[in-house]
């Protein structure tokens, strides 16, 4: 079973946490963090599993994770699951995203964080792997993007229509929004080899 | 076109972000979020209703709010009405949220399973979905209550779509996780089965991690899945990868299906059906075949989606561990991989043959590869590689091996990683002691490890060394000799001195004879590291001073000099200075033939499983075992003797005085005496053990020791040490049956009178007991005043899927807290006359119960707690004893008499005491016992 499914940047950024088993607020903070710590200290050419985490509890659990670019995704998981499987359905996972996002890169999880959570969980289901088909995961979230806009088309226009006028007569509404860094795009993930 | 495009989200949401992210400072940032916060809170309270669209955004806000660390503790109403939404973005995002976010809030779970139960009826199968997957996410019991009947249903409808069987399969294992009592099983469980031949794989992948995972709880149900699940993949092992065009990953035909296929298969022994197995062999086969031929693609994550496959066979091949030919061409391939350039890959290739090294067939093979692991652990660059290459030296160790593999590890400690050095040491610890031909070896290999790694030598391990080398007499000398030179190192760690201490306290006389260890040398090589030693060792020191005056008198001069001086009879130490007062008044009055049996040689231990074994196994989690307390206790197993103030600390708190009893009373201890005598009168005692708790609670006032509970399923035996109004009280509950007991556990109960009268307080117990096995419990009693009824131990445990409650009334009697008294006649009658008066005496005449032996009731009235005192009744036939009834209040004096008459099979008992309860509980007490 998984237990966690963590991202990261390099500075240890939460960018998603999914939890399948429940702790505090607190708790779930401090694991990101230690997992963070674990994690990042580590060589680029060593192995992708680690023991470890007090936090993430006892002998029998797993860190497995893999960095791209400027993030770290991190599963924990049990001996219940196969290791090298797990690092597969992160690549699964990651091709996902780029196909979905196109290109992906850190942004796009910043401003998608529901979108994530989405394809995420098309993927893995209470901590069980649901899916590790691309295609067909791609074709349930083109489903949902499908049904997304058709709903917006026919109810959600106006409702946009009101937002976007009060929004234009709010005075603190910031006139230029800063977008200094988001067109400096985040370098690319590696294509994957 | 990108799925996503980034103009369609929404707005509002992106300002906030950027805003965020252009805070400069993190104070910046949380009061941007508190302003956030409040303007969400006054929306959410106004009094316009917000829109489906608004309240979406917000929520949205909020996660992201959440996912900074920020505690969210409203919104939860919002979401919850998102879910009744019909707009499927809206729905989506109110679960969104919940399965975040919610935890068992008990008053909103009522709503959101309300919501799910439409969401579920609803046939729309994209609505079921997100229910079922909230069920799985946020998996509490309220929803397991809710949903367990409903879901085996929707799974195994003919009309439901695959997607949501996929997920109602999932959602059914993630309840079977969370509360596996409320899954029925039913007739649902066959056609489940079938699903392994579905057509869409995605549906069997789910499958088959349900029924892998239900068939470790009842195999019988899920059997014929072993036949479908070898048939699914050897079709897809010999499978053309374009066969199953979507699950072909990178060029590996549906690589997660077929592992999952292999763990199911691993919790089923070899298929018996020859057709089956030999099909089943053929798959293995051609997986280990298939690593062999050139990959079809560069990529890695084609070779990691092959070896996922192939290390699920090899656990397979492992787990059956009886094909000797797969086992040794698995083993082969192992060995491969340990010299791969992929550091996964020799991960968990070492992980793996940790596991092949146990089976008989290709232990032999392992160890082949020894070379190539230690060498791993030398020049590997990574942790979690090297710590597997520890696992696996110490997993593939032997006779033939053990000197090479232990002299290894040692050198590896010098440099290893801090995290991992206590495990090595407890392993190394192992090692040399389970493979030790010659003891000399192991005292060696034990000393180095003080020396490499002293401060990640646990207690354990140094107990450990010591009771081994006073049960083995022909290493003793060699031991002296080994401390006595590594003592001379300038600098050596204080576990080293600890061990030196006690051994030369011990054997110093062993090596005596050599002028270059002359008894002066050892002694002023001792105390040339007192002073730099935490107080526990130098107690420890002092006492092996005692133990040198009594093994070298022509020394006692000066060791009385250093008890005497000032840093010790008048250390601020409590310990420190009783011992030096104690030891040097001793050294002064007591002759010479005192002091040899005072201080005496320690008696041998009695042989018991290693504590070491025992705290690895616990560090490692991976089974249960007898709690370290009881290990502590075996190490020293000297609790009464003052060579050791932890055991005297751990096993009561006692008072000052008692350490100098201790030293006297070494040969003659009252619970000693007390458990010889018992087992006598256990022998004559019921032969068989008889049903029920009350028929065994008399039993127990004459001993301390015996099994007072039995029935088919539970044994539990006691074990008990009384000192003064302190006792403590080991209770070992064992699971006679062929299954674990679950949700194991106790609790002590008194009466309220009771309970100011006596305390009970229970350490923990392991909640599961696994078949067969036995935990154990430690009862620490306290006798506040003088008490009459008994506690009651309640025990309550799963066993199959029933509740079992036992309630044991716990043989704590008032005699427990005796202290034997001698005397002679005339302070005895003196004593007697004083208490005279009519409530303080209590007599009984009885029928006599059991035939009336003289040797028996001796026995019986030392097990009571008194001393018998002889030629104290001018009839030799009557028995005379006196003690003394320690509480924390008072001490009460107690004489008694007994006097039979064999012609009328009759006894007449009279007890005297200060105080008139206690005559009487006593009287009660002992009269039931002849």
């Amino acid at each position: 079973m998984i237990k966690a499914i963590l991202i990261f940047n390099n500075h240890g950024k939460p960018r998603l946490s999914k939890f399948y088993e429940h702790y505090n607020e607190d708790t779930e903070q401090q694991i990101i963090r230690e997992t963070f710590h674990l994690v990042s200290k580590r060589d680029e050419n060593v192995c992708n599993f680690l023991e470890g985490g007090l936090l993430i509890g006892g002998s029998d659990y797993k860190l497995i994770y893999r960095h791209y670019a400027t993030l770290y995704f991190v599963f924990c998981v049990d001996s219940s699951e196969s290791e090298l499987g797990i690092l597969d359905l992160i690549q699964v996972f990651v091709e996902t995203l780029d196909k979905c996002f196109e290109n992906v890169c850190e942004l796009d999880l910043i401003f998608h964080v529901d979108k994530v959570h989405h394809i995420l969980a098309e993927m893995v289901m209470g901590g069980m792997v649901l899916e590790t088909n691309m295609n067909e995961i791609i074709m349930q979230v083109d489903a949902q993007n499908k049904m997304e806009k058709s709903e917006a088309g026919i109810a959600g226009a106006p409702a946009r229509a009101v937002s976007a006028v009060k929004n234009m007569n709010l005075p603190e509404m910031p006139k230029n929004i800063n977008i200094g860094d988001i067109s400096i795009k985040v370098p690319n993930l590696p294509s994957f080899k | 076109m990108p799925a996503v495009s980034k103009g369609d989200g929404m707005r509002g949401l992106a300002v906030f972000i950027s805003d965020i992210r252009n805070c400069k400072s993190k104070e910046a940032e949380v009061k941007r979020i508190n302003k956030e916060l409040a303007n969400i809170r006054s929306k959410f309270k106004g009094d316009k209703a917000l829109d489906g669209y608004s309240k979406k955004k917000y929520v949205c806000k909020l996660l992201f709010i959440f996912l900074l660390g920020h505690d969210i503790d409203f919104g939860h109403m919002e979401a919850v009405n998102l879910l009744s939404s019909n707009k499927y973005t809206e729905k989506q995002i109110g679960y969104l949220f919940i399965s975040v976010l919610v935890n068992s809030n008990s008053d909103l779970i009522r709503l959101i399973n309300n919501a799910i139960k439409n969401d579920l009826a609803s046939r729309n199968s994209t609505f079921m979905n997100l229910a079922l997957h909230c069920i799985a996410n946020v998996g509490s019991r309220e929803m397991a209550e809710a949903f367990a009947s409903e879901i085996p249903r929707i799974l195994v409808a003919g009309d439901t779509m695959d997607s949501v069987k996929q997920s109602a399969a999932l959602c059914l294992l993630r309840l079977n996780r969370t509360s596996p009592d409320l899954i029925p099983m039913g007739e649902w469980t066959a056609r489940v089965v079938h699903l392994l031949n579905d057509q869409h794989l995605g549906v069997v992948t789910a499958a088959t991690s349900l029924i892998a995972t239900l068939a470790q709880k009842s195999p019988d149900e899920f059997k014929t899945s072993v036949s479908l699940a070898v048939a699914r993949l050897s079709r897809i092992v010999t499978s053309a990868s374009i066969d199953l065009q979507d699950y072909t990953y990178y060029f590996v035909a549906a690589p997660w299906l077929s592992v999952k296929l292999l763990r199911l298969l691993q919790c089923y022994p070899p298929p018996e059906d020859a057709a089956l197995r030999s099909r089943l062999t053929e798959c293995l086969e051609t997986i280990l075949n298939k690593a062999q031929e050139p990959p079809k693609s560069k990529k890695v994550q084609h070779s990691n989606a092959k070896n996922a496959v192939l290390f699920e066979a090899i656990a397979l091949i492992i787990h059956h561990d009886s094909e000797p030919n797969l086992l040794v061409r698995a083993c082969n391939q192992l060995g491969q991989f340990l010299q791969h350039r992929e550091t996964n890959l020799r991960y968990l290739a070492l992980e793996s043959m940790c596991t092949l090294a146990s089976s008989e067939f290709s232990h032999e093979a392992v160890k082949t590869h020894i070379e190539t692991v230690i060498s791993a652990l030398k020049t590997e660059r990574d942790v979690s590689v090297r710590q597997r290459a520890v696992d696996l030296l110490y997993a593939m160790c032997d006779r033939s091996n053990s000197k090479q593999i232990v002299a290894e590890m040692l050198s590896y400690l010098e440099t290893a990683d801090y995290s991992i050095r206590e495990e090595i040491v407890l392993k190394v610890a192992i090692l040399a002691e389970k493979y030790a031909v010659d003891y000399t070896w192991y005292v060696d290999t034990i000393l180095n490890l003080i020396r490499i790694a002293g401060d990640y030598v646990s207690e354990e391990v140094w107990y450990r060394v010591i009771q081994i080398v006073i049960n083995r007499d022909d290493v003793q000398g060699y031991a002296a000799k080994t401390v006595f030179e590594a003592l001379q190192a300038p600098a050596c760690h204080e576990n080293l001195v600890k061990v030196g201490g006690y051994i030369l306290g011990e054997f110093g006389n062993l090596i005596a004879g050599d002028p270059r260890s002359s008894p002066l040398v050892q002694f002023d090589l001792l105390h040339s590291k007192f002073h730099l030693c935490s107080v526990p060792t130098r107690a420890l020191l002092l006492s092996a001073y005692i133990k040198f005056i009594n093994l070298f008198p022509e020394v006692k001069g000066t060791i009385q000099d250093v008890l005497r001086s000032d840093s010790q009879l008048r250390n601020a130490d409590v310990e420190l200075q009783q011992r030096a007062v104690e030891y040097l008044r001793l050294s002064c009055i007591a002759s010479t033939d005192i002091l040899a049996t005072v201080l005496e040689e320690m008696p041998p231990f009695p042989e018991r499983e290693s504590s070491i074994l025992a705290k690895l196994k616990k560090k490692k989690g991976s089974s249960k075992l007898p709690d370290l307390d009881d290990s502590r206790r075996t190490v020293n197993g000297s609790s009464e003797h003052a060579e050791d103030t932890e055991a005297v600390n751990i096993n009561v708190n006692q008072g000052p005085i008692h350490t100098s009893t201790d030293i006297l009373n070494l040969n003659s201890t009252p619970s000693s005496g007390a458990s010889l005598l018992v087992d006598v009168f256990s022998d004559m005692a019921n032969p068989a053990p008889t049903e029920g708790s009350e028929d065994h609670f008399p039993r127990f006032v004459c001993k301390n020791n015996g099994v007072i509970y039995e029935n088919q399923l539970l044994q539990i035996g006691l074990k008990s040490e009384y000192r003064q109004n302190l006792g403590r009280m080991y209770v070992f509950y064992g699971n006679k049956t062929s299954t674990q007991f679950l949700s194991f556990s106790t609790s002590v109960t008194s009466d309220i009178v009771l309970s100011s009268h006596l305390s009970v307080q229970a350490k923990p117990v392991d909640p599961l007991i696994e078949a067969g096995a036995q935990v154990q419990q430690i009862l620490n009693i306290e006798c506040v005043s003088d008490f009459s009824d008994a506690p009651v131990l309640n025990i309550q445990f799963r066993y199959g899927g029933t509740l079992q409650n036992i309630a044991v009334k716990l043989p704590v009697m008032l005699n427990k807290f005796f202290q034997p008294t001698e005397m002679a006649s005339q302070d005895f009658f003196q004593r007697w006359k004083q208490l005279g008066a009519p409530q303080q005496e209590v007599q009984k005449i009885f029928k006599a119960q059991n035939q009336m032996d003289t040797d028996v009731a001796k026995a019986k009235l030392l097990g009571f707690g008194v001393a018998l005192l002889d030629g104290v009744d001018p009839n030799p036939a009557n028995f005379v004893g006196a003690g003394i009834i320690h509480t924390k209040t008072t001490q009460v004096g107690c004489l008694l008499r007994l006097e039979p008459n064999t012609q009328a099979q009759m006894y007449r008992l009279t007890l005297r005491t200060s105080k008139e309860s206690v005559s009487q509980r006593l009287c009660e007490l002992l009269s039931e016992q002849f």
